[in-house]
């Protein structure tokens, strides 16, 4: 059995080091693994996805639609472009977080109002967590990513696998602690 | 070893591995992190060139000396590099030497989808192509030992989502083979027309032909043969698609070298098969040489010749299966392209340039600047390729004068500090040789951006870190016949030195330059330094006009009033100066 992990966002949230910890922990626990990306211009402020697929044997890099067994978008309306992705029962987890782009500040397009009632009514099994409020009571709002990711291994049940342990090898020396704390914090916030 | 590794780092690791001792590139979306990864490490040699042809040559001359050598770019690269690339085909290959050619179906972050393929049918190369990353690793090795044994540049060919997918890669050790001797012998290595026309029938008749044998025997064309109802030759991350969608329940040829097509193992997999798929992204360079060989098969009468793949088209047009719908909504997610991010130095060059845009033409050029083209700056009329501003606008501004019309009479060329070094140089010279009165804005943020901050000859640092010696861009436009009166140099942040260059450079009558200093907002010296100048709205002020909204910025938040996110804003002061009621006031230091 694969299992699909599809991460939403913008450019610049950090949705690269979530994932990055996700696939180290999925490979040192045995799992065949691939993961795709898109970088360069989408980079600059634009929509960014992730994909994870682990399992015992992998052959495609990307997730096809109406197979993804959790989707977590960073960005409050940032997975209503991957509904369709979604399986049947499947978890979204959305952060509580807007960031507004250019083109609804000058009338473009439009930022949906109530987009909770939005995924509420599409969804089967819908998680709202307030990820950078959390890393901001934590003093540092950056690590709402660290937050998503705790959160991610509670609804996954991936307690199995060291998480504590492989974030420690990857967040630089002096930042260990509060990215432990923004982990837990994630993870308790069910 | 067994890690998780992106193709572009397979990649590096694989010409590591191959004993490389020389590289040299230049940065693409989505070929840059090849270089990246390769550079860090130890007993190389690596470089970032100024561009394509340059990287492409310095390989070869490596190649020529004896030593295992590569040179990486993305596909429009090779456009570049082509004449070095044509003409060595020509030559008798030492030091195995290959090119990395990054495709982009679908184009990510390119101008085209061009499918480099065809250049190796056209230099009459070796083509190589990895399906996923532990293939990007071996095949590296398996090409510069191709490279050698049949004397032959390879071309290695791999696509976005190669690059920039992770799987997982068993690593092995680095074996440098020893240097080959370079023997003086233009008759190899000197291709003028009387060894050129000796050349190219030993290309044919012993090249090519003892390819085509390697391709038909060698661990790089796999047949694999289960259920036969089904057969699918198959390239790149294609075979992957595929073996997610049937599994066992098809027979495939993987097509790891794909010049020359190892044509008797096709035909034996197409007389094992009922039905031949032959599925392969962008042009139908293998189903076209497989119909040529009297094989029936199916390709792009089914799937398109346009856009990346997936596993879900491949199910849908074969099997007919319509992926499973789950959940949608009516409502929508805002629009959310690329823009030139908050603090961005472009910004306030777009913003005074977008006030002539009825009655100048905006002649721009590949990089982050392409963005000033993007509402509400919209500030360029055009983008051909790198290097290709400067000599856009030279034209229509001598067209403009020929024909005798009326409007549009100013032309600008606009590029950055790396384009400008890759090929913008050329033009300006030329301009300035052929008395194109244009004015050419170089806007010069210290770094090439777009690729993700690769260092440059303007830079000061080279990729191995070390201290490099910094182009004077400004002595480079006098030395090319600049006059003193027609070059400014100018800091972006201020608009209104800002705007008086661009009114300048409006009215010049001879080639005029235009230089904006400032670093990219994003290095992160400039981010440290910068991070608590911040910019706020005093809502008590601000009447709502949205003039700041003009300029385009990503922190500015419209609401009842306007408010600017705090964690984007770098304080770069541009909206502060365009509101009418001073009501962006600065905060920090």
């Amino acid at each position: 059995m694969v299992k699909n992990i599809l991460l939403v966002g913008v450019g610049g949230q950090g949705t690269i080091l979530t994932s990055k910890i996700l696939s180290k922990g999925f490979v040192e626990n045995g799992y065949d693994v691939k993961m795709a990306e898109i970088h360069g211009m989408s980079q600059r402020g634009g929509t960014v996805t992730t994909q994870i697929r682990y399992g015992e044997k992998v052959y495609s890099p990307v997730i096809e639609k109406g197979t993804a067994d959790i989707i977590i978008a960073f960005e409050k309306s940032e997975a209503l472009r991957f509904l369709d992705y979604l399986n049947k029962g499947g978890i979204l987890v959305v952060n509580d977080y807007e960031i507004k782009p250019v083109t609804v500040s000058i009338g473009m397009s439009e930022y949906p109002n109530d987009v909770f009632e939005v995924y509420d009514k599409a969804v089967d099994n819908l998680h709202f967590i307030k990820a950078n409020k959390m890393a901001d009571d934590l003093g540092n709002s950056k690590i709402m990513n660290i937050v998503l990711l705790g959160n991610l291994v509670k609804m996954l049940q991936l307690e199995s696998i060291d998480w504590k342990k492989i974030i420690s090898e990857t967040v630089p020396e002096k930042a260990v602690e509060l990215n432990l704390k923004a982990f837990e914090k994630g993870y308790e916030s069910i | 070893m067994k890690m998780l590794m992106s193709g572009n780092e397979a990649i590096a690791r694989g010409a590591y591995e191959a004993g490389v001792l020389v590289a040299s590139a230049y940065p693409g979306t989505p070929s840059t992190e090849i270089m990246e990864h390769f550079s860090q490490y130890d007993d190389i040699y690596a470089e970032w060139a100024v561009n394509e042809k340059v990287a492409c040559e310095v390989a070869v001359g490596a190649s020529m000396r004896g030593v295992r050598s590569f040179s990486a770019m993305k596909h429009v690269g090779l456009n570049v590099a082509a004449d070095a690339f044509m003409s060595f085909a020509y030559q008798v290959v030492n030091g195995g030497f290959v090119l990395i050619t990054a495709d982009e179906p679908s184009m990510y972050s390119s101008q085209n989808e061009q499918d480099n393929r065809y250049f190796a049918y056209f230099g009459k190369t070796a083509l190589i192509e990895p399906t996923d990353s532990q293939d990007c690793l071996d095949y590296m090795k398996y090409a510069f030992e191709i490279s050698e044994k049949y004397e032959t540049p390879v071309l290695f060919r791999v696509t976005t989502r190669i690059c920039h997918s992770k799987s997982i890669v068993s690593l092995g050790d680095r074996v440098v083979p020893p240097t080959r001797e370079f023997v003086k012998d233009p008759k190899k290595m000197l291709m003028v027309p009387a060894n050129s026309k000796l050349r190219h029938p030993q290309i044919e008749e012993q090249r090519i032909n003892g390819l085509r044998e390697y391709s038909n025997n060698c661990p790089l064309n796999v047949m694999e043969i289960n259920d036969t109802k089904i057969g699918i030759i198959a390239n790149g991350v294609s075979y992957q698609y595929s073996k997610e969608v049937f599994g066992d329940n098809a027979s495939y040829l993987k097509v790891g070298m794909a010049n020359p097509l190892p044509d008797k193992m096709i035909k034996d997999f197409a007389d094992k098969v009922d039905t031949l798929y032959v599925i392969e992204e962008n042009e139908p360079f293998m189903e076209t040489q497989i119909r040529a060989m009297g094989i029936n098969c199916i390709g792009k009468d089914l799937f398109p010749i346009y856009w990346e793949f997936s596993p879900e088209l491949i199910r849908e047009k074969i099997l007919g299966v319509a992926p499973v719908a789950t959940y949608s909504s009516d409502v929508q997610a805002p629009i959310r392209p690329p823009v030139l991010c908050a603090g961005c130095p472009h910004r306030g060059l777009f913003f005074e340039l977008g006030k002539y845009k009825n009655k100048a033409f905006f002649s721009g050029d590949i990089g982050c600047y392409s963005l000033g083209a993007m509402n509400p700056l919209n500030a360029l009329d055009s983008a051909i390729c790198m290097g290709g501003s400067i000599t856009g606008a030279h034209g229509f501004e001598k067209a403009t004068v020929m024909s005798g019309v009326e409007n549009f009479k100013k032309s600008f060329g606009i590029l950055g500090d790396s384009t400008f070094f890759h090929s913008g140089i050329t033009g300006l010279i030329n301009a300035i040789y052929n008395n194109a009165p244009i004015t050419t804005i170089i806007l010069d943020n210290s770094i090439t951006g777009m690729t993700g901050h690769q260092e440059n000859p303007g830079t000061g640092k080279n990729v191995m870190g070390q201290i490099a010696p910094i182009v004077d861009i400004k002595a480079l436009c006098f030395a090319c016949g600049i006059k003193e009166e027609n070059l400014i140099i100018v800091d972006p942040y201020d608009l209104k030195a800002t705007k008086e260059a661009v009114k300048l450079g409006f009215e010049a009558t001879e080639p005029f330059v235009i230089i904006t200093k400032r670093e990219c907002a994003l290095l992160k010296p400039i981010i440290k330094a910068r991070s608590k100048m911040k910019y706020k709205v005093n809502a008590e002020k601000c009447i709502r006009c949205k003039m700041c909204l003009k300029t385009g910025c990503p922190a500015l938040q419209l609401g009842e009033k306007v408010s600017i996110d705090q964690d984007q804003c770098n304080g770069c002061s541009v909206c502060s100066q365009v509101c009418p009621s001073k009501a962006i006031e600065k905060v920090g230091e």
